[in-house]
């Protein structure tokens, strides 16, 4: 009851003229900033940080949020209609939004998107208002092994489904890994695969540069070829009515993708060091897990928008958790959040909730007002992204191409980086023609990083014990799940063969 | 979409204003953004104070241009100190620093970098490190904690090997005759998240980065390696009263980029002066316990001589 009138005192003050006010520009701003390819929720709320000082930290916070929150939905706008991930956090809803989109159903995918982040982003909310302090523990009983047996599972979501070439799915995997470890070695701090002894790799190979590539510009010349230089639009139509259609459609198919996006999403996103994109990501492979027919995805199935979309939205607010908290940032962008509140003499941490209480459900309170706001503007903006699907493929292609390399420049403002996406585009278009999956190395690139640390990390710990991971009672369960789902198809295949020779022999 | 078009007329006047107002032209001022490198990645303590500095900049007008903060963290820092070494336009190129712009050049001799040819621009403070334990281990002095790593199978965590976190451990080692499980993590915030989740028994962080846990009375503090004891932590010994004589602290520095024009330079020197005697900056320096160590250029120049002389000490110590 004491959290409902906190809350509901939140509630009032996000609702204040300046506050509504900022969160509707906020949350426009930030649809807009998620749908430029390159230009991600990081970027914006870093630009926006010194306009903040003109209004008090309360506004300011909201402010940010707001911008947050609206690149969460607007992300999924490029993905869907252009093919480019208009943010990392949207990687994944290239995956079934682009072939939705593609084959005349803009609609549902752009629909699909904004309904689940908005579920996502009303459960995340609720978890964040009733657990706050209680999962704040969580983040920290997840050492090194624990998140290890995470990503582990992660990569086991997609090589244990059925459906891809499995050797293929793991080549895959493993090129995302080698790309991963370019650069400097954070453990021993050595310098690693400097390839050609070029400068631009010591910085690492930038996971958008990677994903910009292989979605829009493999995509792009993938399209050119197969319409042969014909001039084609897709169609794509747009009503009342058909909003509504959508909504049911998306809704009946997608909720599963939507539940696990929200719930997992959210719990990835309170472990520092993830965030919106693995959380997007590992939403993505379990919600093809669990489906009735996972080959679907992939094809363009609403829930693989879906769980992608309800999971960045819950992330988002996960891991605003530990950035108020413990102080400690969840994502990328809390940690600027998290530079924002230091200057405004604000100091996060375990007695934040008691200290500053206003500041704190206030900015609760404008999640909550945020969320509601990004969904009807969202809707009220997809008749304009539609109408930008109909234009002919000949002026899309160009398109394309510039929003590919501005976004590919922007990241790390390096040319270096827009010759390797031009490379990386062409090369995800040949293995694309010898029908190499890709999702796989674009998430091995984003868990790469993550899992290696943790797992020497971990080995450091044990002495290099491997068993280390199957001891500790967190990490086990997690382990052997993932084990299972690594053998699951191996399990399959000797089934069958076992089968087929009893047959045989029969 | 009217809304954002008026806040960006509004943002663009407001920019235009600032320009006119920055009062009568100094000898040299910057003609285009200024670009203003960050040794770390985003969110770690260097970029926290580059950010600061920034918004107290923007905060006062203190110039006709923006500083744009551009984080270059790779490899140690050796992405910026590449970027800096060749910079297009080095009057408008400035750097800020931690002490792997003294570490990163030494253990990468091929970089190819002397860090004597970068323009000293302005020391704005130095941050101490402090020995933390958790809360719940019982320790609550440096010599129980001896006895406690003297038992074995004592694990710590830090930043990544050869940076400043392992080059402390290592001396405590060396001096005590200590063998520590040292396990490297990406930056003092994880360092900090894990020792409150006793993941690792002891860290070396920053007051800074474990302010919070701190404040919750998770971690306890044992033992400053500051040359004279911390205002903060008036109760916590020194290193040196033990009977060492080792201080170790992480410099939050400006520097310009080599072959920066003196007038630009000049320039710089003067706005940090500005912003370290600011109230904002002063106020800040006090609340993430950053020791005060105002420091003029030549001044500087030297400081970095003996940064590099005694890093070569601490690096060959460690091996590497």
């Amino acid at each position: 009851m004491e959290i409902l009138g906190l809350l509901s005192d939140g509630v009032m003050v996000s609702l204040m003229p300046i506050n509504v006010m900022l969160i509707l520009i906020g949350v426009t701003l930030g649809l807009f900033i998620g749908a430029m390819p390159g230009l991600g929720s990081v970027n914006g709320v870093a630009i926006l940080l010194p306009i903040t000082f003109l209004v008090p930290p309360n506004s300011a916070i909201i402010f940010l949020a707001a911008i947050y929150y609206g690149a969460m939905y607007g992300g999924a706008i490029s993905s869907i209609t252009l093919g480019i991930p208009g943010a990392s956090t949207a990687v994944a809803t290239t995956f079934d939004g682009r072939p939705l989109a593609l084959s005349g159903r803009a609609s549902l995918a752009l629909v699909t998107a904004a309904l689940a982040s908005f579920i996502g982003g009303t459960i995340s909310n609720v978890l964040f208002t009733v657990f706050a302090p209680l999962l704040a523990t969580v983040a920290l009983i997840f050492g090194p092994p624990e998140i290890f047996a995470l990503m582990l599972l992660a990569f086991a979501t997609f090589v244990g489904l059925g459906g891809d070439d499995i050797p293929k799915t793991i080549f895959s995997i493993c090129l995302g890994l080698v790309f991963a470890a370019v650069g400097f070695d954070e453990i021993s701090g050595a310098p690693r695969l400097i390839l050609f002894d070029i400068n631009g790799f010591l910085h690492g190979i930038n996971f958008l540069v990677l994903a910009i590539g292989v979605y829009g510009i493999g995509e792009m010349i993938w399209t050119i070829e197969n319409t042969r230089g014909e001039i084609t639009t897709t169609e794509a139509k747009m009503s009342l009515k058909g909003i509504v259609r959508d909504s049911k459609e998306g809704m009946r198919r997608g909720w599963k993708g939507t539940m696990i996006g929200s719930f997992l999403g959210f719990f990835v996103g309170i472990l520092p060091a993830a965030g919106a994109t693995p959380g997007s990501l590992m939403s993505y492979g379990v919600a093809k897990l669990v489906a009735k027919n996972p080959k679907e995805f992939g094809k363009g199935h609403p829930g693989g928008v879906a769980a992608p979309e309800a999971a960045n939205n819950s992330a988002s607010t996960g891991s605003m958790l530990p950035m108020l908290t413990l102080g400690i940032p969840g994502s990328p962008t809390t940690a600027i959040l998290l530079g924002g509140m230091v200057i405004w003499g604000l100091t996060p941490g375990p007695r934040l909730f008691t200290e500053q209480p206003d500041f704190v459900w206030g900015l609760i309170g404008s999640f909550y007002i945020s969320n509601v706001f990004a969904l009807l503007v969202n809707l009220a903006f997809i008749p304009l992204f539609i109408w930008m699907l109909r234009m002919p493929f000949t002026v899309l292609a160009p398109l394309i191409f510039v929003l590919s390399v501005v976004g590919g420049y922007a990241a790390t403002q390096d040319m270096h980086d827009v010759w390797l996406m031009l490379v990386f585009g062409f090369g995800a278009f040949f293995l694309r023609k010898l029908d190499y999956p890709l999702a796989p190395a674009v998430l091995a690139i984003v868990l790469g990083p993550i899992a290696e640390p943790t797992l020497r990390q971990s080995l450091l710990l044990s002495s290099g014990d491997a068993s280390i991971f199957l001891t500790r009672p967190i990490a086990g369960p997690i382990t052997v799940i993932a084990i299972i789902l690594i053998l699951l198809p191996v399990i399959k295949a000797v089934v069958t063969r076992m089968r087929g020779s009893r047959e045989n022999a029969a | 979409m009217t809304i954002t078009k008026r806040m960006f007329v509004k943002l663009a006047g407001a920019t235009a204003l600032a320009g006119l107002i920055a009062g009568p032209a100094a000898a040299w001022e910057p003609t285009k953004p200024v670009d203003f490198v960050i040794m770390a990645g985003a969110g770690g303590g260097a970029d926290q104070i580059a950010r600061f500095i920034q918004s107290v900049a923007e905060k006062k007008d203190l110039t006709n241009r923006p500083l744009v903060p551009n984080n270059k963290g790779g490899g140690s820092g050796a992405e910026a100190l590449i970027a800096l070494n060749g910079a297009g336009d080095p009057d408008h190129t400035i750097l800020v620093t931690l002490n792997s712009f003294f570490t990163t050049p030494l253990r990468q001799e091929n970089l190819g970098i002397d860090v004597q040819t970068f323009t000293p621009v302005a020391m704005m403070g130095v941050d101490p490190f402090v020995l933390w334990v958790h809360k719940d281990s019982g320790i609550t002095t440096f010599e129980q904690w001896l006895e406690e790593v003297k038992k074995g199978d004592y694990v710590m965590g830090g930043t990544g090997k050869g940076q400043e976190d392992s080059l402390v451990i290592t001396y405590l080692e060396q001096a005590f005759d200590l063998d520590i499980k040292y396990i490297p993590y990406k930056g003092g915030g994880a360092v900090a998240k894990d020792l409150a989740g006793k993941q690792i028994m002891a860290t070396v962080n920053n007051p800074a980065e474990t302010k919070g846990f701190y404040a919750a009375g998770d971690v306890v503090p044992l033992l400053s390696f500051s040359d004279e004891r911390m205002p903060a932590f008036p109760d916590v010994p020194t290193l040196k009263e033990k009977g060492h004589d080792f201080s170790y602290y992480n410099q939050r520095a400006v520097v310009g980029a080599p072959g920066q024009s003196e007038e630009a330079a000049a320039y710089y020197q003067d706005l940090f002066k500005t912003i370290y005697e600011s109230q904002e900056w002063q106020d800040y320096m006090a609340s993430e316990s950053l020791s005060p160590l105002w420091l003029s250029p030549d001044e500087q120049k030297a400081y970095w001589q003996t940064q590099v002389d005694r890093h070569k000490e601490l690096l060959a110590a460690m091996g590497e």
